[in-house]
């Protein structure tokens, strides 16, 4: 349709729509609102890992008949919160499966008085022995979910695998781990709850899928769907972190709103939301791969096991595109992927940028540097051996039938990067300087949108409509958190019809307003639902040339004018239309092949890192992007895309380290999570290709998540260039650093005398 | 927000001489509260255990830097943002500047004061190496009068300080005396900015054809307070730096340091580190021109 | 001496202001529940975010470390007075061109330290740039697009200024 046509609005670089309230300090979060009558709600948690509930008690100095009390036997539904399995509690029964997990919640109207009454709630524990690793789970001699503590598996295969190894040249094993990391979104989460008998439940809320909020009330609450309102407040921040976790929020505040009867503000303090809320699944994957003289691929057997926590959540989706993303973005004839979520008793991982395919990349990336080492190849010669063209097929047996320029995005970062001239010049300065440098690179692509047929499931419902006042109304249950959706649907609905970007408004993201486009995720914003934006537009442009005189070339004013015309015949002036998949977009979920992803973004980065032998200390210095993402509809959106995730990526690959003790996150406090500061971030170069792809919003493909999965390869690749010594596990500390170079200086100093 | 601000009294008497009536007439009762940069993070966690509080916000009596001919006093409620605009100070004691600059962020600098950074005493004090190389010393005050002890003898604990119960920290003193001596200060954080040091050590020395004739070393983090390393002091004066000395020093400063593992980091990397700063400095200290 | 409590002044965005309070109330909590200034934000408690961060008597600080008996008197400014007339500020237009702020909540507290830091420096290096945002955490944009603000509202300063001495 648009892919290649020229355009004014998409493509240029308009203002954040939200952007002057936000500047004005005039957005309104979940915590700047407050509705009559409202109390503050806290909740109880469990301080062991695993163990029934023996008793609760109530401390004698408090006049508990002030409090709302809420417990599991106060959930007039079910007791679970749903987002795949419904394995999850809502409210902890007798039993508790992980440290901080909900029990009791309790609501007053002075707040000191209520956290008062946090601490006087005493609960006695019948412990049982916890799991707290991934090693732990799979000795299975302690089962704490299901019958095997396996949430969810897979196994994809390609070819035969075994029957490589004999012809292969080389055998490269080698294991990778990542840590659990926080998404430290700087608006922790909260919600507020009201209940009328008239309205049902309302829910105001930092939130990312009101959609999902709204489906897990009505199994809480067993309510007709009309009875349950969900409205998104603007949300400071996101990254997955507010994709899952506000169902249960949502609950809690619910709970106690239905039986005090008054509004209710749950709004976690920090060390709340970090040691209570989801974070990323930590991940082994083991790799053998077998290569020939050439170092070519031959096979690839994989091994990934991920961390799920106590509960589901979206342990088998995350596990998914872990599996998928395993391979890297290159030729290989045969490949096994047999992948585990275990389940232990840690706080439940959940949704955050990327999804598994950081965790997937950084091993098969980290690996190829190995590869190169180990068989004496330099690992862009070897990348470039392996690339994946138009017209060869992924571990899925899905055929490239996009461009894939793999090769000249690898080119661009080189070149941008001054790569070989700064290698060069590196290891004649690392001979005598204290600081070692060194450059490493990462090759990706990101699947966009839903897997397989997971976009014909969520069947989204989207489309416009034309409000009294004389504006283009966008209806999506999409939302803002920073990434750009009100912008970026709003220039494509301007741009579809051929009016201007101030005549296009987003309609707020309330389920009682806008239909269910589904949730704001795996990067399909712009894809998908932009898609579903140009397509309601023309269908709303076409019904005005049939049924209110709207000429073939319009202005703003005519199309406004016929509006009103339509309205008058036909009462409301609205289009809606439903989510159509590509052709040929085949997934067999149960041999695991077919189209994994309709569209694929790909991504090139290169990273100069400097480590101080001194302080073993690593720093990014210079990083360069360089992506293939379809089209990019707003120049400086995409590029704040680009530069956050890579800054979030830095922090998981050097900075964010989750520290669990029996089960609790004790370093929560911001104090002492660290993410890099604006004195941390390198300078970051960000390049842009653009192939449009036939089925997305004006060619786009998504772009939020694929800056996320490079930068940790691409930094650990950069060390061993740097210092010679293979890192495999991140969040890598210099105390890490510094166990593993020291180690190797004593040796060093020994064989020097 | 944990703490309840109407559980705390909090009164601002404004003057030194009120402050210290109150200090005398309840010893124990009134907790100081400056800058708040330490004692409101507690509030907010629910961790105040301070029901009264004396707020010495304010009173330009503790507020002050005075250059004299051969010292600089710096009144205990001098921000570090005072400490970095200060010309005497930039000049004669460039290693408080440099670790003033390093104290969280501008917005914690324009409140955190010298004196609380002092009283709070943790070990990993980002003011304290550089006092203790430059021979500070801290003045007291009480209804009973003013006395003074070496910066050195004030802490005496793991957050214990040897000030009465009716006492305030008054005022710190630095002697005019290290234009000749080559100095050196480095801080080890989980990050550039916004960073708890891991380890830090600072150092002055006055070396003479590789010799060293006086030297200074104070660590932060590598035992329950700040402290001057004397053993490793005593091992390098009069001692010509060459490669067999600087190992010797490492060695002898490994066996004095006692740090400890905790949440930031572990003990092994603090004295690794550490030895690695020294030997650091002590390159610098044999490859540069002696200043002029 | 009871625990009450105290009438206290001071003026925020050049406007006077006397509030009841406990005196322990920390500044952020009076801006935002006496004042229903909601500008000023709370992301960690602890002095580390800087979503706080206001102006006081010509310091940037952490409104969530001030107990409020120590603002007495003080003149603060707050992100609802950067605008005049609902016109942004030239620091304002600045972000919103150049995309310094995304999801928003970091963006009252990161103004002021701008704001801050060109009042003392209005030509300051990257260097400084990054020194006066150090204590104002973003998640989002990974400060890259907030430092092309603080320059680009440098510049603007500096043509103005040029402009001023051109005349």
């Amino acid at each position: 349709m648009s892919t290649n046509a020229k355009t004014r609005i998409v493509g240029a670089p308009v203002p954040r729509k939200e952007g002057v309230d936000k500047l004005l300090g005039r957005a309104r979060y979940v915590d700047d609102i407050d509705r009559e009558g409202m109390w503050p709600g806290a909740t109880v948690r469990s301080t062991i890992p695993r163990g029934f509930i023996r008793s609760i008690g109530f401390g004698r100095r408090i006049d508990w008949s002030e409090f709302t009390i809420v417990t599991a036997a106060d959930i007039p539904g079910k007791n679970h919160v749903q987002l795949i399995f419904a394995d999850q509690p809502c409210l902890a029964d007798g039993f508790v499966n992980h440290c901080d997990e909900a029990i009791l919640l309790l609501a007053h109207p002075d707040k000191h008085k209520l956290r008062e009454a946090v601490a006087a709630v005493h609960i006695e524990y019948e412990p049982l022995p916890p799991i707290f690793t991934i090693e732990e789970s799979e000795r299975q001699d302690v089962i704490v979910w299901g019958s095997d503590n396996v949430i969810k598996s897979f196994l994809l295969e390609k070819g035969d695998v075994d029957s490589a190894w004999p012809h292969a040249a080389h055998i490269v094993e080698g294991e990778y781990r990542t840590g659990a990391q926080e998404h430290l979104y700087i608006e922790n989460n909260g919600v507020i709850a009201e209940w009328s008998e008239e309205s049902g439940i309302t829910v105001w809320g930092s939130l990312q899928c009101p959609y999902y909020v709204h489906r897990s009330l009505l199994a809480v609450f067993d309510l007709p769907e009309d009875k349950v309102r969900v409205i998104q407040t603007e949300t400071g921040g996101a990254f997955g972190g507010k994709e899952d976790y506000p169902s249960t929020l949502a609950a809690h505040a619910a709970l106690l709103a239905l039986k005090s009867r008054h509004p209710i503000k749950m709004a976690y303090d920090r060390m709340e939301d970090l040691a209570a809320t989801t974070k990323r699944h930590p991940s082994r994957i083991r790799h053998r791969t077998a290569l020939d003289r050439d170092g070519k691929l031959l096979a690839m057997d994989i091994d990934i096991a991920t961390d799920a926590g106590a509960y589901s959540t979206l342990s088998s989706t995350v596990l998914s595109r872990a599996t998928l993303h395993s391979p890297g973005p290159y030729v290989c004839p045969n490949v096994r992927v047999r992948s585990r979520a275990w389940a232990t008793n840690t706080v439940p991982y959940g949704a955050f940028r990327g999804f598994g395919a950081p965790q997937a990349i950084f091993a098969i990336e980290r690996h190829m540097d190995e590869i190169a080492s180990s068989i004496g190849i330099n690992p862009v010669e070897l990348r470039r051996r392996n690339f994946l063209h138009d017209g060869d097929t992924t571990a899925t047996e899905q055929v490239m039938r996009d461009p894939v320029i793999l090769d000249q995005l690898l080119d661009r970062a080189l070149r941008e990067s001054d790569y070989h001239a700064k290698r060069a010049r590196f290891a004649v300065e690392n001979e005598t300087s204290a600081i070692k440098r060194g450059m490493g690179i990462a090759a990706f692509y990101h699947g966009s949108g839903f897997t397989g047929s997971g976009e014909r499931y969520l069947n989204s419902l989207a489309g416009v409509d034309v409000t009294l006042d004389g504006k283009l109304r966008v209806l999506v249950a999409n939302t803002e958190f920073g990434q750009g959706t009100n912008t970026i649907l709003t220039q494509i609905a301007a741009e579809s019809i051929g009016i201007g970007y101030d005549d296009v408004i987003m309609a707020p993201a309330d389920t009682s307003v806008v239909p269910n486009s589904g949730p704001t995720v795996a990067s399909r914003t712009s894809m998908v639902v932009g898609r579903l934006i140009e397509r309601a537009c023309l269908q709303l442009v076409s019904m005005l040339h049939e049924h209110a005189g709207l000429r073939e070339h319009f202005t703003s004013e005519e199309f406004f004018a016929a509006s009103e015309r339509y309205r008058a015949a036909h009462d409301e002036v609205v289009s809606l239309v439903r989510y159509e998949a590509p052709p040929n977009v085949f997934w067999d979920d149960q041999k695991y092949r077919g189209e994994a992803y309709p569209a694929f973004a790909w991504s090139v980065q290169i990273a100069q890192v400097a480590v101080d032998t001194v302080t073993y200390s690593a720093e990014v210095e210079e990083f360069w992007a360089v992506q293939e993402v379809g089209r990019v509809l707003n120049p400086v959106l995409a590029g704040g895309q680009i530069e956050g995730g890579v800054a979030q990526g830095i922090g998981y690959a050097l900075y964010e380290k989750v520290v669990w003790q029996n089960g609790h996150m004790a370093n929560n406090q911001m104090t002492n999570y660290i993410m890099p500061t604006a004195e941390d971030v390198p300078p970051i170069h960000v390049f842009f290709e653009e192939i449009p792809f036939e089925y997305g919003a004006f060619g786009a493909k998504g772009i939020g998540e694929l800056p996320h999965d490079g930068p940790a390869p691409a930094i650990l690749n950069a060390i061993k260039d740097a210092t010679g010594t293979s890192f495999r596990s991140i969040p890598l500390l210099p105390e890490d650093l510094f166990q593993q170079l020291a180690a190797r200086e004593i040796v060093e100093e020994a064989a020097a005398i | 927000m944990r703490g309840n601000p109407g559980a705390h009294e909090i009164v601002a008497p404004g003057s030194l001489a009120t402050v210290l009536d109150l200090l005398a007439n309840a010893p124990g009762e009134w907790t100081p509260i400056a800058g708040g940069t330490e004692l409101m993070v507690a509030h907010a966690a629910g961790r105040l255990a301070a029901p009264k509080l004396v707020s010495l916000w304010g009173i330009r009596e503790l507020r002050f830097i005075n250059t004299a001919v051969d010292s600089i006093s710096i009144g205990a409620g001098t921000t570090f943002r005072d400490l970095r605009l200060d010309t005497g100070i930039a000049a004669h004691f460039p290693l408080l500047a440099k670790a003033a600059s390093w104290i969280g962020s501008i917005a914690n600098q324009s409140r955190a004061t010298v004196g609380g950074n002092l009283v709070n005493g943790s070990p990993a004090a980002d003011s304290s190496p550089a006092l203790l190389v430059y021979d500070a010393e801290i003045e007291l005050v009480s209804v009973r009068g003013n006395r003074r002890i070496p910066y050195s003898e004030f802490h005496t604990g793991y957050k214990r300080n040897a000030m009465a119960p009716d006492e305030l920290l008054f005022a710190i003193h630095l002697p005019i005396r290290f234009a000749r001596d080559r100095q050196y200060l480095r801080k080890v954080g989980t990050r550039r900015a916004m960073a708890i040091s891991k380890v830090a050590l600072a150092g002055t020395a006055i070396v003479e054809k590789d010799v060293i004739r006086e030297l200074r070393l104070a660590a932060a983090s590598l035992a329950p307070f700040p402290v001057r390393l004397y053993s490793t002091e005593c091992a390098l004066l009069g001692k010509t730096i060459d490669p067999s000395i600087i190992q010797f020093a490492r060695d002898v400063l490994l066996a004095e340091a006692k740090p400890i593992d905790d949440i930031r980091s572990t003990a092994e990397y603090r004295k690794r580190v550490a030895a690695n700063l020294l030997e650091e400095f002590l390159r610098e200290l044999r490859s540069e021109i002696s200043p002029k | 001496m009871s625990r009450s409590l105290r009438t206290l002044r001071f003026s925020v965005n050049g406007k006077d202001c006397a509030v009841q309070v406990p005196p322990m109330k920390r500044l952020l909590d009076v801006l935002r529940e006496d004042l229903h200034l909601t500008g000023t934000k709370e992301g960690c408690g602890e002095g580390e975010c800087g979503s706080c961060s206001v102006r006081m008597s010509g310091e940037l600080v952490n409104s969530c470390l001030v107990p409020v008996l120590q603002a007495e008197g003080a003149d603060i400014q707050t992100v609802e007075g950067l605008a005049t007339n609902g016109i942004l500020h030239p620091l304002q237009q600045a972000f919103l061109k150049c995309g310094g702020a995304q999801c928003g909540i970091c963006t009252p507290g990161m103004l002021m330290a701008a704001t801050q830091l060109l009042s003392i420096n209005p030509h300051p290096s990257m260097c400084e740039i990054r020194e006066g945002l150090a204590g104002n955490l973003c998640r989002c944009t990974g400060f890259i697009r907030i430092f092309d603000s603080v320059i680009s509202a440098a510049a603007e300063n500096r043509t103005t200024e040029q402009a001023t001495h051109a005349r």
